[in-house]
């Protein structure tokens, strides 16, 4: 996957650690984003309001 | 159908099953490589990569909740260095023991019977508790300025006046040396049992320091993003960490772990700790099933094994979600001030 295993052993396990850190990262600030836009609304309609 | 050459129906179930586990993260605190590795082994995964790509996976996960947890204001980042100190001093010990073990030949059983008994006496304790009534589990981080919320056991540990004494969240102050000891004796077991030990420090912090339960969950995550980071990057180092598996399991989790960790400002946990201890004791049941299966040699032992690890885990993360959405019902909407903050 995006070919970083043909990287070597200590540069190989940084970058994927660093993908895993980013992935987390923008999942983090995305979700974020999207909970700000859209909670009040999901709130309302468990709510049955 | 591929994405980034993966399967779409696999990145579907990876995605739904880190959804589910994320929700157990975010609001125990824990349930990432309990549940994640028995599900890859099963699932046929070489164990090193089983391991490698659960721990990579723990590792985000609590990047991404304890960040959650930082903005609830919920991590204690004294505390947390000092049990990083204290558990890995543990975990070299924990480990000197297993290889002691393993000249012997005996650290494979030996490690199964102390996961079984280790997991299913903190499930049985916790159920009672639950079952009881006790144990003054509250989500309010302020409130544990009332010493009946504080356990007994902690409230023992707290009087001892051995300098220097470190103030913690939560409003007491605490022994330097109690809570390096704790740390000490968690990461032992967690270097002994090979385990991130999330289900040994959480009730530790509580029962035996006192800490309320939302900085314990908040601050063993933040433990987490180091244990986890440093264990995939060494599996890392020989391959055995899969994005393909990692990538869809972290965007599903991220999901839950946000959802998990709004659920505990709206869900006492008193309404949903019973389920957290039956699912500890289903955990032990399960290794037990599978150890058991192991030494009989009858495959379906692991399958039946991953059945009960999954069906606890849904039991569980379906209790927090029915619940939050109760009291979400039984609030009034003037009173709401919940997981948009």
């Amino acid at each position: 996957m995006f070919g970083i295993y043909t990287l070597g052993g200590d540069a190989q396990a940084a970058v994927l650690i660093g993908i895993v850190l980013l992935e987390a990262i923008v999942l983090y600030v995305g979700y974020g984003l999207l909970e700000s836009a859209l909670a009040r609304r999901v709130i309302d309609l468990v709510r049955g309001l | 159908m591929e994405v980034f050459g993966i399967a779409v129906e696999l990145l579907a179930m990876f995605t739904g099953f880190g959804l589910l586990i994320g929700i157990l993260f975010g609001f125990f605190g824990m349930g990432g490589s309990f549940l994640v590795t028995p599900a890859l082994l099963v699932m046929g995964y070489d164990a090193n990569v089983a391991v490698g790509s659960g721990l990579a996976f723990v590792f985000g996960t609590s990047v991404i909740a304890t960040l959650k947890h930082r903005d609830l204001g919920q991590v204690d980042y004294k505390l947390g260095v000092l049990m990083i100190a204290g558990t890995t001093g543990g975990i070299e010990v924990g480990k000197i023991g297993l290889e002691h073990l393993q000249e012997l030949g005996l650290a494979g059983s030996v490690v199964s019977i102390a996961y079984v008994l280790l997991l299913g006496s903190i499930g049985a304790f916790v159920t009672y508790t639950a079952l009881k009534g006790g144990g003054g589990l509250s989500h309010d981080v302020e409130e544990t300025d009332d010493a009946d919320d504080i356990p007994p056991i902690a409230r023992t540990i707290q009087s001892y006046n051995v300098p220097p004494m470190i103030s913690i969240r939560g409003g007491f102050t605490v022994s330097l040396w109690m809570v390096l000891g704790v740390a000490f004796a968690t990461g032992l077991l967690s270097g002994f049992l090979g385990v991130g030990g999330g289900f040994i420090r959480m009730p530790a912090l509580f029962y035996l320091v006192g800490v309320p339960v939302p900085v314990a969950v908040g601050t063993d995550l933040f433990e987490i993003v180091f244990s986890g980071g440093i264990g995939s990057f060494l599996y890392a180092q020989s391959g055995a960490v899969d994005l393909s598996i990692v990538a869809p399991l972290l965007a599903g989790s991220a999901l839950g772990a946000r959802i998990g960790a709004g659920a505990t400002s709206l869900v006492n946990e008193d309404d949903i700790k019973v389920y957290f201890g039956v699912m500890l004791l289903l955990g032990a049941i399960a290794v037990a099933v599978r150890q058991v299966g192991g030494y009989l040699g009858i495959e379906v032992f692991d399958v039946v094994s991953l059945v009960i690890i999954l069906g606890a885990a849904l039991l569980v993360s379906g209790a927090v979600l029915v619940t939050s959405i109760r009291e979400l019902r039984a609030e009034t909407p003037a009173a709401d001030t919940t997981i948009v903050d």
